[in-house]
């Protein structure tokens, strides 16, 4: 099993991970990585991924607009809203 | 008889005392809401309490009544999974990141059982995001169990469970990813049924694992379930894997049956009996299931699994992997928690993630990544779909020589609060027998069958060929007319 990069999987997943929290989250993802390794023992050449239980092509629908608008609603759950706009941290100097 | 006693009565009974004005709506969710209030501090079965708007519901269900108007599900208490959005009602997932979240639409699932006129008394306690086996994971507190509440509930529908068992809600929703209506229905003395994937909607319940994640009821008999199926299912458009199938009517095909289970075919996989941690009494009680099935009219056959262990590292790869891109979402800007102090954007993610999940949802959402992460992906995500192929094609062929599979629910009974510790791995073993059907969309359900030393439940697990569910309940049915395990009530 390779070393596990946990700064970087943690700047992925954008979480922040204390000092105190790493220790215990590597030991963590080493037990439970020791347990998926179990994966690498089985032969499955020439089998296919299966990524859903049904095998079936997605459904199509009409390109029709079929939600209500629900802007002030929607805007209602934001942490932070202002003129019909979701507020975030400036982005751009 | 009170509205209280009512409660653990089944459906059917409690329709007849309503139809015949022997109770009504509103005394049932009086009773229900009491019994839930006096016992939410024993069991934390609850997130979130709902009697205003359970009386205003109970009432409308008894007014329709008298307009002669009803299904036979009208006037009946049930709870929701916290997992599934309401509408006007916040659903949290048991996570401090949705704990204000208050959705602006109700679940297909809310949606249909409210058309049938039940009366939804709140939303019930549940392992963080689904992800857990116990219901300990859980930004409330872990939910208890009602045979003994120094004890998991099992999960994550912990809650759900513990309300049916403790006789608060005669039904109650739950979702099952890898086991999760099955397995606390097992710790808590109850039946519960996982469809098939894509036969009930997932539009409105938070995702976890998209290809895995299923509705399901729980409720004190197979019959209930067959009841509480028939209202949840057929095809909703807004479900892009929705099942173009009509719902159908399990309870009529309970109720045409006789005693007798002549002709079926019960396999016994046999990797499921070998497994190393299976308790001795967990053993017994199921084999004892599978003689009273045979004593019923069923044959029993034994068949293979060669693949069962290898359904738990497949599992918390891909279950993960699309944990960590469904979680993506929370990102402290369109709703949810966002932290209070942060630098810029990109630490503000980085905050409002690290406060606002929990542990548990914080280690899947980074084995997730990992197994998605470039250099891992063949070895780790794309060898489990292969692996999860290779799974659901044994599954198909045990389904060749037998009609259904019957195995224990989960390898023991409920476990003590805490004693998992702190090593993830020893929670995941547990789930060794619900996942396989997980894995491969196939029908499941799990039902009394005995308890242990300690007086707690077992669980014996049934599970279907797709789309087989009207056979399982059936069996179970079947199997519970002669039995009574299912009608045990825990000391409360």
């Amino acid at each position: 099993m390779p070393a596990i990069d946990l700064d970087r999987l943690a700047e992925l997943a954008r979480i922040e991970l204390t000092a105190e929290h790493t220790a215990a989250f590597r030991a963590d993802l080493e037990r439970v990585l020791a347990l998926v390794d179990r994966l690498q023992a089985v032969d499955t050449s020439g089998v296919e991924p299966m990524s859903h239980p049904l095998d079936l092509p997605q459904r199509l629908r009409e390109d029709a607009v079929t939600e209500a608008d629900q802007r002030d609603a929607l805007l209602a759950l934001a942490p932070a809203a202002e003129h019909g706009l979701y507020l975030v941290p400036k982005v751009i100097e | 008889m009170s509205a209280e006693r009512l409660l653990t009565s089944s459906l059917r009974e409690l329709a007849a005392a309503l139809a015949e004005g022997r109770t009504r709506a509103e005394a049932l969710a009086e009773a229900a809401l009491g019994r839930a209030q006096a016992l939410q501090e024993r069991l934390n079965a609850f997130i979130t309490l709902t009697p205003e708007r359970a009386r205003e519901a109970a009432r409308a269900a008894d007014e329709r009544r008298r307009a002669g108007n009803v299904s036979l599900l009208s006037g009946l208490p049930i709870a929701h999974k916290d997992l599934f959005c309401t509408k006007g009602v916040r659903t949290t997932a048991a996570s401090r990141m949705l704990a204000g979240f208050v959705p602006p639409y109700d679940a297909f699932v809310v949606e249909r059982l409210a058309q049938a006129g039940t009366v939804s008394i709140g939303k019930t306690n549940l392992d963080e995001f689904a992800m857990g086996s116990a219901n300990e994971h859980s930004h409330f507190g872990p939910c208890r169990n009602p045979w003994n509440p120094e004890r998991i509930a099992g999960g994550s529908s912990g809650g759900s469970a513990a309300a049916v068992a403790a006789g608060i809600v005669p039904v109650a929703t739950g979702t099952d990813t890898g086991g999760s209506v099955r397995q606390p229905a097992a710790m808590c003395g109850v039946t519960g049924i996982k469809p098939s994937y894509g036969r009930v909607s997932r539009y409105g319940i938070i995702a976890y694992a998209s290809s895995l994640d299923q509705a399901g009821v729980i409720s004190r008999s197979a019959e209930d379930c067959a009841l509480a199926l028939t209202a949840i299912e057929g095809f909703d458009p807004r479900d892009s894997t929705s099942l173009d199938h009509p719902a159908e009517d399990h309870a009529a095909a309970l109720a045409a049956a006789g005693g007798r289970l002549d002709g079926l075919r019960l396999g016994l996989p046999r990797e499921f009996f070998a497994v190393e941690g299976l308790d001795a009494e967990v053993r017994r009680a199921v084999e004892e299931a599978a003689r009273t099935y045979e004593s019923l009219g069923a044959r029993l056959v034994e068949v293979s699994l060669p693949r069962a262990e290898l359904a738990i590292p497949a599992y918390y790869v891909i279950a993960p992997a699309e944990a960590s891109s469904n979680l993506a979402r929370y990102d402290g800007v369109r709703y949810g928690y966002r932290a209070p102090d942060y630098a810029d954007l990109d630490n503000m993610y980085r905050k409002t993630r690290a406060q606002g999940f929990g542990e548990e949802v914080k280690r899947r959402i980074l084995v997730g990544t990992y197994v998605l992460s470039h250099g891992y992906y063949d070895a780790y995500y794309l060898q489990a779909q292969k692996l999860r192929r290779l799974i659901a094609e044994d599954y198909a062929r045990a389904f060749a020589s037998c009609d259904l599979l019957l195995a224990p629910t989960a390898p023991t009974t409920a476990w003590l609060l805490g004693e998992k510790g702190q090593d993830p791995v020893q929670e995941y073993l547990q789930d060794i027998y619900t996942i396989g059907a997980n894995l491969a969309g196939l029908p499941a359900l799990s039902h009394p069958c005995g308890v242990d030393a300690a007086g707690l439940p077992i669980g014996c697990q049934l599970i279907g060929p797709y789309l087989a569910e009207t056979r399982l309940l059936l069996a179970a049915h079947v199997f519970q007319q002669k039995t009574d395990w299912h009608r045990r009530l825990p000391p409360l």
